[in-house]
């Protein structure tokens, strides 16, 4: 498969404090990408550099082919166009309803009427089953509903790449099911690649096409590969550990 | 205390039995060690220290604070620590906590030495500098596209703010200006008062009003109210990753969220000024015809001579300055808030500060030139 996204010697720093050296992975074209670790270990500082928020102390993230960060910034915004991204509470805009959230991307970057906007929110709305919640503001919803109706904004332009903070977090096991589900749908229905910063079992076990697992300690990367190999084959006790929740090898003090 | 209820058994050799009964919880205290250090330091040839639990024993964390410290200091004398006479409870919890611990340095970017400090400080300064600047540049760079017809922003959003930083700020503006009047007219009347010429009154409310005073009580009241709410509004933004999304998806947060708030304050505030300014000469002329005993018609009268359109002019001036002093320092700390609830709390404090000490500079500043040009 192509190469979607590419990560070469990336060193992150966050509020003057180096959280990750050196780092390489790569994300292929239609894949699900994990990016696992405990807490604190960079993976939200990672997603912030990936997403164009924070630039990197050193290296490079090309997409598809193209260095992010060493691009003036209209051709980063024409790349970060192509970006559909879920923050961990949502990120819905207070002042505005679901279908006023969702419709601004449309607004900017579509030549639509006001009736196909319409279309669209409730399409995508839909998609995330609160298309009777349109009208409603996002402090009268609940955590799973914001998390939803930020997924519908995120999904509005049809993004090429779709980025997931902690999209988990939070939730109820239905709730969680339900959006891995989703993420599966739309890997396989848009054809989209995704990046999922998580440090959920169950989502990185149901969803992960591949993973990469951050570390704290050593600020980098300690293993990559499918989760499933990762556990079966790993002999790297933080690895088996972070996968088991601490209940096989390397667990505990 | 728990001290009385330890006692010390010396019948195996080279050995130290602790016999604990008794209240060993918080609610009676932390129990110290120097009894236990005593006892060590008084018999040297001890290799090991043992326990016995029995009769009344009662423990909380307190007990685990005094055998963590106790272990610590078996630990330095190379005395071997036995929990096994104490309840499997407290062996369990005592094995969580690490006999040694190590301080994590954090790997800064940059060492702290005195020198770097100084250098830290001032390139913060610079930084903090750059920072403002950057932000009116920003602000002036979105004026430019809305004056070309391009900014990108909700209409609704912003006759909502023109509502909030005008309308409902009407009664506030109305009761402090009132009394503003009010407190001139009776301060000008008792020193008028002693050359008979009470009706002067009229002239001192109304130039004091019109000229300065107006824009003054009404910045003062917009700053707390419209400047710390932009802030704690953007702030709040800031820390729900609401203003990260905008930037995602490459919408200005200054050209959307900035430019509106300022637009509308520095149309509402001049609007503001002009109710303060009648307010004010209201309040003053109650006081002098219902207290003081003017006439009304001669007070009237008086106001309209003494009152100059330059007066009115240099107010508005003044409400004008002052409305961009409150919405930039308002968006510029909301923008920059951390992101945290007291980096929301500090932006909304610092919002307020930082445009009463501008409004009080710039109020000098306008002043002086005043002066010297003879307005």
């Amino acid at each position: 498969m192509e190469t979607a996204v590419e990560v070469k010697n990336l060193d992150l720093a966050y509020n003057n404090f180096i959280v990750m050296r050196g780092l390489n992975f790569k994300v292929k074209k239609g894949e699900i990408f994990i990016i696992m670790g405990g807490s604190g270990c960079g993976k939200s500082t990672l997603l912030k550099t990936m997403i164009g928020l924070n630039p990197p102390q050193e290296g490079e993230i090309l997409y598809n082919g193209l260095n992010f960060w060493d691009i003036d910034e209209q051709e980063r915004q024409v790349i970060m166009r192509r970006f559909g991204v879920l923050y961990q509470g949502g990120a819905l805009w207070s002042s505005l309803t679901l279908s006023e959230n969702v419709a601004l991307p449309l607004q900017l970057y579509s030549n639509l009427s006001v009736s196909q906007i319409q279309d669209v929110v409730l399409l995508k709305l839909g998609l995330v089953g609160l298309e009777d919640y349109a009208d409603f503001y996002p402090a009268e919803l609940s955590g799973g509903m914001k998390k939803r109706a930020g997924l519908a904004r995120a999904l509005a332009l049809d993004p090429e790449f779709i980025f997931f903070d902690e999209p988990s977090a939070g939730l109820d096991p239905l709730s969680a099911k339900m959006l891995d589900d989703l993420i599966l749908d739309l890997r396989d229905n848009l054809g989209a690649t995704i990046v999922v910063v998580t440090h959920e079992l169950a989502s990185i076990f149901a969803i992960g096409d591949n993973a990469i697992l951050l570390d704290a300690d050593t600020k980098g990367a300690i293993a990559q590969g499918r989760p499933e190999d990762l556990l079966a084959n790993s002999k790297d006790p933080r690895l088996i550990s972070f996968l088991t929740r601490g209940e096989k090898q390397g667990a505990g003090r | 205390m728990p001290l009385e209820k330890i006692t010390f058994d010396y019948s195996k050799p080279k050995t130290i039995q602790l016999m604990i009964t008794g209240d060993w919880q918080l609610s009676a205290g932390l129990p110290p060690v120097n009894e236990v250090l005593a006892q060590l330091e008084a018999h040297s040839d001890i290799e090991q220290i043992g326990f016995v639990a029995s009769g009344d024993f009662k423990w909380d964390s307190a007990f685990i604070s005094f055998l963590f410290k106790l272990r610590a200091i078996s630990g330095q004398k190379k005395i071997q620590f036995g929990t096994q006479g104490l309840p499997a409870q407290v062996e369990k919890l005592l094995k969580l906590i690490p006999a040694q611990t190590k301080k994590i340095i954090p790997d800064k970017i940059t060492e702290e030495s005195f020198l770097d400090k100084v250098g830290g400080r001032v390139i913060s300064l610079k930084d903090a500098v750059l920072s403002i600047l950057d932000f009116l540049g920003d602000t002036f760079l979105a004026f430019k596209r809305f004056a070309g017809g391009k900014a990108f922003f909700r209409k609704d959003d912003f006759f909502i703010i023109v509502q909030k930083c005008g309308a409902d700020a009407l009664g506030l503006v109305s009761l402090i200006t009132l009394l503003v009047g009010v407190i001139l007219a009776f301060i000008g009347a008792i020193q008028l008062k002693m050359f008979g010429a009470q009706i002067y009154i009229a002239d001192i409310v109304g130039i004091a009003m019109v000229r300065v005073m107006g824009a003054i009580m009404t910045a003062v009241l917009v700053s707390g109210r419209t400047g710390a709410s932009f802030a704690a509004e953007l702030g709040i933004m800031q820390v729900n990753e609401e203003i990260d999304a905008l930037k995602t998806l490459g919408v200005s947060p200054v050209e959307f969220l900035v430019m509106p708030r300022v637009l509308a304050l520095v149309i509402m505030m001049p609007l503001l000024t002009l109710y303060a300014d009648l307010m004010g000469i209201i309040g003053g002329f109650t006081v002098s015809v219902t207290v003081l005993g003017l006439n009304p018609v001669e007070y009237f009268n008086h106001t309209l001579t003494a009152v100059k359109l330059s007066n009115l002019w240099l107010g508005l001036i003044h409400s004008f300055v002052f409305g961009v002093i409150i919405a930039i320092s308002g968006c510029y700390r909301g923008m920059e808030c951390e992101r945290s609830s007291v980096g929301v709390g500090e932006a909304t404090t610092s919002a307020v500060v930082t445009s009463i000490t501008a409004i009080v500079i710039a109020t000098a500043i306008i002043t002086f030139v005043c002066q010297v040009i003879g307005v």
